[in-house]
């Protein structure tokens, strides 16, 4: 392994780390200010970690290993899983280790992993969001193969490196069955990120919350590793979508010496500014859906990426 | 490969005579359930010494079929002097039944050491006679993948049928188990008869019932395909495939925990041993239509299986419907690797069956796993019901630490073996556009969203089967008294998950294994990577998967996660009270319940179940919520059946009418007729 793949190996996982916080921040200032309201600091997210770092852990009674180790595997996951999404540059050597598939297996192993630490305190609240995280979980998973396999399809590889690297050789053209996947995935994105319509990431209102419902009983540096995860795993749909959808600017295999990676992770936070933006809007424009309504809206993402095969399959394009 | 020179001699004796020796441990079963007779009623006797001795020789099965399969030798063939005047019992070993060996021995070997440790005194069947029936099963399984003609494999098929019944019922003196043996038995004899029927068109006119000689004879393709749609509902009534899956449900949760183990996780896959003989191996053609309904039925029976599991109660029951999900899945790869055989694409149906055959491997594994830890569970709290349990976590961290493992191998999540076949699945579905059949090609792929979906539902149903036994708080008060596991109890537990870590981590060694029988059955391997611990079944560019680095990677970046917080931050903790948004009064009651955590399954897919709802009304003094899943094709299908055989025999049951004189009229009669037709 030369020097230079280290670098762009342990610098995107450095990045993905530092950004996500970042990401997230933005994420909410945009939508205060789409919203009429003061917005918080961009880094507001860092100062949370810190506060909840210093703290003392609270620790349920009847907690096992299991509910202490939890916040540590999920933290670990996503870190793993920013190894291998290509965000600046697709020679990773990590990146062999798991395909898209893989990843979103790395994605369930976390998901399992909190909602089985949502039920170890045994309240009410934990084990009604471990449920509901696993029914969005289930429904979620099929739309999202679909859009690998549209995405399969054109490049060939579920690799997501040669995915990209297939992108860029071909011309720059916008192919009609990746739209209809591209707006499949970011239902997706928001299914599993638990933003609205599907979970509303600020909301303690007991009877409608699905991510907050499993984190009640975890405080301080527990509690801390766990935002941390869930701003990384945005962070890491984000360069998904980014692999899958906009590949453009990530240095490519052989042409990704120190400039290109600049120009990446430049492009990589212009696409992050964006879509933060854009995320806010769609928030702040659609409503909480009630959450008998979650397998119609997934259902609707699903069809739409069906669609996206459908038509590739059909137009031979 | 360089071997030590002893190593290297070993195999080669091994090889020399593979077949004997695979042969004298099988009888070594039978002998050690003989002898069992010897003292019946000392459990000492049979579950200390007897038990033990059958898992080593299960380790020794194993042995043998693994040097069967990796030495790449031609087949080995033996012929018995015994059964039939014209048709003595043929043998043969090659790497397909190899393979199998291998998963009974490895998987028998573990359940046989729990064993040893489980049975109790005083449990139904005296355990002389337990150890009986269970040896005989395993012989009787092993002997199965080694037939070589019809009439060895149907005497074989039925032993371990036969077996497995007394060993289901061995609670004889409860109603409902009587029942469902009884439906056990019933099921797989209609399945026997169509297995007697698809031999009887397999040897095609020649009236030679060994296998060799059905290898030779060509059928035209209407009686292939007879054969091959006889097969299909023989081995799927053993299966459990849906429709077919009637009994099983019933018949696994009355067995013991240990035979539940067996029958889930080795019995079922002789069905697909069964399967993938006649299919690949005796039938010289395969269709394409075949593998498309393979295909549906195995996604329907893995989605309806996912689907049931997730609403049912009892902790053995969501086992046997999850055993019908993960049956569903073996055979939608076998579908899979049908029609891309059918369709001349040998590297993708060499892709498929791997993952079918891995998934069968790894099935074994996990779900004797669960099924052994219900088991203690059992046995701990005399509860099977998933609404008396909760907080076991505490009082069985042995059980419960081993089981975490099971729980997630079978949702299907990385770094474990689950993961591995679901993957090499899904990786197939990836080619089937490339299917020359307009609209197939088009409609296959979403078979691919139907796993996804189901293996998204075994998760969630893993969630619930984990999440309600071991954690939370304990939902009744006996719970705090339960035991953990003994200490043979605690090395068939640690085997089997050893296993599920095993090959979830080093997937190519398993992919070797089932290289050896794709390229017998298919004339094709999968891309074997060099490096143990890769795989790129097509190739490094499409898809790669590292199970061993992926663990070390989640290793390396938890222990530094771990590592910097104490250093940068610290490690204090006090004990509290649970928060729970502030409610003050909180008893284990308000934890949800199986039944709850099944209301989201019963409120999207609804329309499966038959379901009676009890609600309390407001004004109730003591209100009661009751919930009642049933299976609606119990009702569509088999009440009706049920019924029609039941009329049919009523009106032939006229004739009976209990006087000497009126039989002895219709033989009279009997003989008229019959001198009527010779004039």
């Amino acid at each position: 392994m030369s020097p230079i793949t280290m670098v762009r190996q342990f610098g995107e996982v450095l990045l993905a780390i530092t950004l996500a916080p970042l990401f997230v921040g933005w994420t909410a200032q945009c939508r205060a200010w789409l919203q009429s309201r003061t917005a918080p600091p961009l880094a507001q997210p860092y100062r949370m970690l810190r506060k909840l770092f210093h703290k003392d852990v609270a620790l349920a009674a009847g907690a096992t290993p299991l509910f202490r180790m939890t916040p540590y595997i999920l933290f670990g996951s996503m870190v793993l899983a920013a190894a291998i999404i290509p965000s600046i540059a697709t020679d990773l050597p990590f990146a062999r280790v798991a395909d898209a598939i893989a990843l979103i297996g790395l994605f369930a192993t976390a998901r399992v992993f909190q909602s089985l630490a949502a039920m170890d305190i045994g309240t009410a609240f934990g084990t009604m969001g471990a449920r509901r995280e696993m029914m969005v979980g289930f429904l979620a998973e099929p739309a999202l193969l679909m859009v690998l396999f549209n995405a399969f399809l054109l490049s060939g590889s579920t690799a997501l490196p040669s995915v990209v690297d297939a992108y860029s050789a071909g011309p720059l053209s916008i192919n009609p069955s990746l739209t209809f996947a591209g707006v499949a995935f970011v239902m997706v994105l928001l299914a599993e990120n638990a933003r609205i319509p599907i979970d509303n990431p600020s909301t303690h209102l007991e009877l409608t919350m699905i991510h907050e419902a499993m984190l009640l009983e975890y405080s301080a540096r527990h509690l801390a590793l766990i935002e941390w995860a869930s701003s990384l795993k945005l962070f890491n749909y984000a360069c998904i979508g980014f692999a899958l959808f906009l590949p453009w600017g990530i240095a490519t295999h052989g042409a990704d010496g120190g400039w290109a990676l600049l120009l990446a992770a430049g492009a990589l936070i212009g696409k992050l500014i964006v879509f933060g933006a854009a995320l806010a809007l769609v928030e702040s424009l659609s409503a909480k859906l009630r959450i008998f309504r979650a397998p119609e809206y997934l259902a609707t993402a699903f069809l739409l990426a069906v669609l996206g095969l459908l038509v590739h399959l059909l137009l031979g394009s | 490969m360089s071997h030590p020179g002893w190593v290297s001699r070993g195999v080669v004796l091994l090889q020399r005579h593979d077949l004997h020796w695979v042969l004298l441990l099988v009888l070594g079963w039978l002998f050690l359930g003989a002898i069992g007779l010897l003292r019946p009623h000392s459990l000492r006797f049979v579950a200390r010494g007897l038990f033990p001795a059958g898992a080593v020789l299960g380790l020794g099965v194993a042995l043998l079929g693994a040097v069967a399969l990796l030495a790449g030798q031609a087949p080995q063939a033996m012929v018995l002097p015994l059964g039939l005047p014209n048709l003595p019992f043929h043998l043969r070993l090659d790497a397909l039944s190899g393979f199998f060996l291998l998963l009974m021995g490895v998987a028998g070997a573990g359940i046989s050491i729990f064993a040893a440790g489980y049975f109790r005194s005083g449990e139904g069947t005296a355990p002389g006679l337990l150890g009986l029936h269970y040896h005989i099963f395993l012989a009787s399984m092993a002997l199965v993948v080694l037939a070589d003609d019809a009439y060895f494999f149907m005497v074989a098929w039925e032993l371990m049928a036969l077996s497995s019944y007394f060993l289901v019922v061995s609670q004889h003196r409860l109603p409902e188990i009587r029942r469902a043996g009884f439906l056990y038995l019933l099921m797989a004899h209609l399945g026997a008869l169509c297995l007697l029927l698809c031999f009887g068109v397999l040897q095609g006119g020649k009236w030679q019932f060994t296998f060799d000689a059905m290898r030779g004879a060509p059928l035209a393709p209407l009686w292939a395909t007879v054969a091959f749609l006889l097969a299909l509902l023989g081995f799927g009534a053993k299966a459990g495939l849906v429709p077919l899956h009637g009994w099983l449900p019933e018949a696994h949760p009355a067995a013991p925990s240990p035979v539940s183990a067996m029958m889930s996780g080795l019995m079922l896959k002789t069905a697909v041993y069964g399967m993938l003989r006649i299919t690949f191996d005796l039938l010289h053609i395969q269709f394409w239509q075949w593998g498309v309904l393979v295909l549906v039925l195995g996604l329907f029976s893995a989605l309806y299986g996912a689907i049931f599991a997730g609403v049912k109660t009892d902790m053995k029951r969501l086992l046997a419907y999850s055993s019908i999900e993960n049956i569903g899945i073996i055979f939608t790869g076998i579908g899979l690797a049908i029609l891309f055989a059918a369709c001349h694409l040998p590297l993708f149906a060499a892709l498929a069956l791997s993952a079918a055959l891995l998934h069968a491997l790894n099935h074994a594994f996990f779900k004797s796993l669960l099924f052994l830890a219900t088991g203690n569970v059992l046995h701990a709290t005399k509860r099977r019901s998933l609404g008396a349990l909760g907080g076991l976590a505490h009082t069985m961290p042995w059980v419960a630490t081993l089981a975490l493992v099971g729980t997630l191998a079978i949702a299907g999540l990385p770094p474990l073996n689950g993961f591995v076949s679901e993957w090499l699945l899904l990786q197939a579905f990836l080619f089937t556009p490339r299917i020359p059949h307009p609209f197939i090609n088009m409609l296959v792929p979403l078979g691919a969203a139907v796993l996804a979906l189901t293996v998204a539902l075994a998760a969630y149903v893993m969630v619930k089967f984990y999440g309600i036994i071991f954690l939370g708080q304990p939902r009744e008060p006996a719970l705090a008294e339960a035991h953990d596991a003994n200490w043979l109890e605690r090395i068939g537990l640690t085997w089997l998950a050893l296993g599920c870590i095993a090959i979830g981590v080093l997937p190519q060694i398993a992919l070797r294994a089932t290289g050896a029988v794709t390229g017998l059955l298919l004339g094709q391997t999968v891309n074997l990577s060099s490096r143990i611990w890769w795989i790129a079944p097509i190739g490094a560019k499409q898809a790669s998967y590292s199970g061993l680095l992926l663990l070390a990677g989640i290793i390396c970046v938890v222990g530094i996660t771990f590592v910097a917080v104490r250093i940068l931050a610290h490690g204090r903790f006090r004990r509290t009270v649970p928060w729970d948004c502030g409610y003050p009064w909180q008893t284990s009651r308000m934890q949800d319940t199986a039944e709850g955590f099944g209301q989201p399954i019963r409120h999207i897919f609804g329309s499966a179940f038959d379901m009676e709802r009890e609600l309390p009304s407001p004004s109730d003094s003591a209100p009661r919520y009751r919930i009642h899943v049933e299976d609606r094709l119990w009702r569509m299908a088999y009440v009706p059946i049920a019924r029609a055989v039941q009329r049919l025999s009523d009106s032939i049951g006229v004739l009976q009418g209990g006087r000497l004189a009126i039989y002895l009229l219709y033989s009279f009669l009997t003989l008229l007729g019959l001198l009527a037709g010779v004039l």
